[in-house]
């Protein structure tokens, strides 16, 4: 009997994922261990790893297609075995624990199902599952009409056939069209040529175009949805005179260590977070879970998103390290090669506009976490000191807070102690 | 090697074969006083004399019976049909009998006889005397079919046609006789079930067979080389069994495929080497598979009416320019 490949749960929040890439092909000989596919989660590109050995028969779900979790995506089995005709269903159960049939590629390595302490899983909700029929194809919208040869060079290619226009008959995507897609500029990371921007001559009305929803934004536009009117928000806003703290970075300079303005904010923020545990409850429900780790979420903006890996215990480590880590979780983000547990919980997150020339905004929680810190930039200001104007480098924070958790009042305290700890960068060290 | 004219490559292996084995004779309307209707048997009855090449009457089914009865008793049986649309009253005898006697005695008997003569239009004969039938032919289990299209192929696939213990359906073309080139002398035999790339080429692949290979689709490729589309034609030559591999070998490298027949297109044969195509090579297509055929209509008795209704280059060039999306 040929056995069924389902698309595992490689990440917590993954209710689907987009078959980037098959790593092997159809007839090919797998090994239990083997990377047979790459997948995108609605976070990150992780491989699919086989757990029996066999041939693989037949890809169900092609390069490009979606799968819902437990979907069938491929079979393995002996040389010539039938294919069962009916794919089996995903099962109904929400997203279940990877089916024993694969595992994620990192097991080896394990991505422990994420542990309460550091990384709370959001609070459960009674979610029906809608029991989905077999995957389907591709399909973000509308069929696409590609002849069978320009389906098959993208696949080979990697183009994602939604993103060719075609110039064939009914808009028919053809060889051409394929190899115009090949030969054009490298296209940015995910192999998805980047949206062509018309510029219209005066007076001429272009029609809008369709873009596709990629899996990382129907995620943040499912979530964020959820998150703004599920979450009762407040918001304080705390000026911070910076001097001291671009002095600790001058000095750091010195000492050729490199550490940016956020660096030290993060830095601080754990610090914070530590001196005030209420900021580092989560909300569940029937109970509150306090957390014991300071881990700081850090929003990266992505190509097509944005997503928050986790500095953990931050609280404890020193800028240097926090500056060097950073650097390596924003450079695995852009390449979409986070790992779940390096994206999943902390405590709160921080998120620095500043470098757009953002004087102050307000964010929206990244759940589980029950607080966000909106960073804007760094400029001098002409403020009040002893009843004389001086200048001095400001920078506005604001928090929002979850309002189930924390109230104002130890908001307050916690900026205060935030702002405390910028404005006298050695009392981090105490 | 020598340049033959159509007729005389056919004569050449008929004689060639005559003189190889003893039992290959040659029976059919006028084809041994009058050296036949189109001279293809030109000489062989003085050389063979008239137990061997035999003037019968006009009466198809009769002497079609007669080839199949010599067949069975171990002779090799040369059928000569004035033309295809004759063969018609044969039809009898060529498919309940020839196609079916191993089958039906249960191995015990063959039926090796080659039924040949010229298909498609004559230039003005008009609806009776226009027809190209390969596809009814090649319809029944039983039968090879073969419709050169050169000189050279006549010879070696009617010597292999000969050769060959099945019962073989060989269709020649009343405008092909006079055509020339150069045939191969003596033993040169191409093996039934090959096609033949008659032209290299990159960007589509024009499928045909017998008198269509000349007249329109190498004339198309030239034309459309001019343009700069690079035409490949393949020459199928034995219609039955069909060459699966040379074709699948030619649509992976082009992926576009116009096919072009004499016949009418409705249920043609055509429409078989398109349902191959779409069935296995279904992800080398980049367009659907074009048809270029004769039009569903009676062949009309007109010079401009007969040229309107068969293919032409226009159709043709028409055909690859859509599968070029150009």
């Amino acid at each position: 009997m040929p056995i069924a490949i389902q698309l595992p749960a490689l990440s917590p929040t993954m209710s689907e994922g987009r078959i980037n890439k098959w790593l092997k092909k159809e007839g090919d000989k797998i090994n239990s261990g083997d990377a047979i596919a790459e997948c995108e989660t609605d976070k990150s590109n992780l491989e699919i790893e086989a757990t029996d050995a066999g041939t693989l028969l037949k890809i169900v779900v092609p390069a490009g297609g979606t799968a819902p979790i437990g979907g069938v995506i491929a079979w393995v089995g002996k040389p010539g075995e039938a294919i069962p005709d009916a794919p089996a269903a995903a099962p109904a159960a929400a997203p279940a624990p990877a089916p024993s049939m694969v595992a994620p590629a990192h097991a080896a390595g394990a991505p422990p199902p994420p542990k309460a302490a550091t990384a709370p899983l959001p609070p459960p909700k009674p979610k029906a599952a809608p029991p989905k029929a077999a995957p389907a194809p591709a399909a973000t919208g509308e069929r696409v009409r590609a002849s069978p040869l320009a389906r098959k060079m993208a696949e080979t290619e990697h183009i994602d056939i939604a993103t060719v226009s075609g110039s064939g008959p009914n808009g028919r995507i053809v060889k051409r069209d394929i190899e115009e897609a090949m030969s054009a500029p490298a296209p940015a990371k995910g192999g998805k040529a980047a949206p062509q921007i018309f510029r219209a001559a005066p007076g001429v009305r272009v029609p809008p175009t369709d873009l596709p929803v990629t899996t990382m934004r129907k995620v943040i536009a499912q979530r964020l949805t959820e998150v703004k009117p599920g979450v009762p928000h407040f918001y304080l806003t705390i000026d911070v005179e910076m001097d001291s703290a671009l002095k600790l970075r001058e000095e750091a300079k010195q000492q050729e260590l490199k550490i940016s303005v956020n660096d030290i904010v993060v830095k601080a923020t754990a610090v914070a977070v530590r001196r005030f545990p209420r900021i580092n409850q989560v909300f569940m429900g029937d109970r509150i879970q306090q957390l014991q780790n300071v881990d700081v979420g850090v929003a990266v903006a992505i190509e097509d998103g944005l997503i928050t890996p986790i500095v953990k215990d931050a609280d404890q480590k020193g800028v240097a390290e926090i500056a060097q880590e950073i650097r390596e979780l924003a450079d695995k983000a852009k390449k979409k090669s986070l790992k779940p547990e390096e994206y999943t919980g902390g405590s709160i997150t921080v998120s620095n506009l500043g470098m757009f020339g953002i004087d102050s905004f307000i964010a929206v929680i990244n759940p589980p976490q029950a607080a966000i810190l909106a960073v804007g930039k760094v400029e001098p200001k002409v403020v009040v000191r002893n009843d004389q104007m001086v200048i001095r480098q400001m920078m506005s924070i604001t928090l929002s807070g979850d309002h189930r958790v924390i109230d104002g009042a130890v908001g307050a305290q916690y900026l205060q102690e935030l702002r405390s700890l910028l404005e006298h960068p050695l009392r981090l060290l105490f | 090697m020598a340049e033959l004219a159509y007729r005389e490559a056919l004569n050449q292996a008929l004689a060639e074969e005559m003189a190889r084995d003893p039992r290959v004779f040659l029976m059919g309307e006028e084809v041994a006083r009058y050296d036949g209707a189109y001279k293809v048997s030109k000489g062989l009855l003085d050389k063979f004399g008239s137990a061997r090449v035999v003037d019968a009457p006009i009466s198809e089914l009769g002497f079609a019976g007669l080839g199949v009865g010599a067949a069975m008793v171990g002779l090799r049986p040369v059928i000569e049909m004035m033309t295809w649309n004759f063969a018609i009253l044969a039809m009898d005898q060529i498919v309940n009998s020839a196609a079916k006697l191993r089958h039906m005695s249960g191995g015990q008997l063959r039926c090796p006889i080659v039924i040949r003569g010229p298909g498609g239009a004559g230039g003005r004969l008009s609806s009776q005397h226009s027809q190209a039938l390969e596809a009814n032919y090649a319809h029944f289990p039983g039968l090879k079919v073969v419709a050169p299209g050169t000189p050279a192929d006549a010879k070696g696939l009617l010597k292999a046609a000969i050769r060959d213990e099945n019962p073989t359906v060989f269709i020649e073309a009343e405008l092909l006789y006079g055509l020339k080139g150069e045939v191969p002398e003596g033993e040169h035999v191409i093996p039934l079930g090959k096609a033949d790339i008659k032209r290299p080429g990159n960007d589509v692949t024009l499928i045909t067979w017998s008198r269509m290979l000349t007249a329109v689709a190498l004339p198309a490729a030239e034309q459309l080389a001019a343009e700069g589309i690079d035409v490949e034609v393949l020459d199928l030559r034995t219609i039955k069994p069909m060459d699966e591999e040379a074709i699948a070998a030619s649509v992976k490298k082009t992926n576009r495929v116009v096919i072009v027949e004499e016949g009418w297109g409705y249920a043609g044969f055509g429409a078989h080497v398109a349902d191959f195509i779409q069935r296995e090579l279904f992800d080398d297509l980049d367009a659907p598979v074009a048809r270029v055929h004769g039009l569903d209509v009676n062949m009309g008795y007109a010079e401009n009416l007969e040229r309107l209704t068969l293919p032409s280059t226009a159709r043709v060039a028409e055909a690859v320019h859509k599968v070029l999306y150009r």
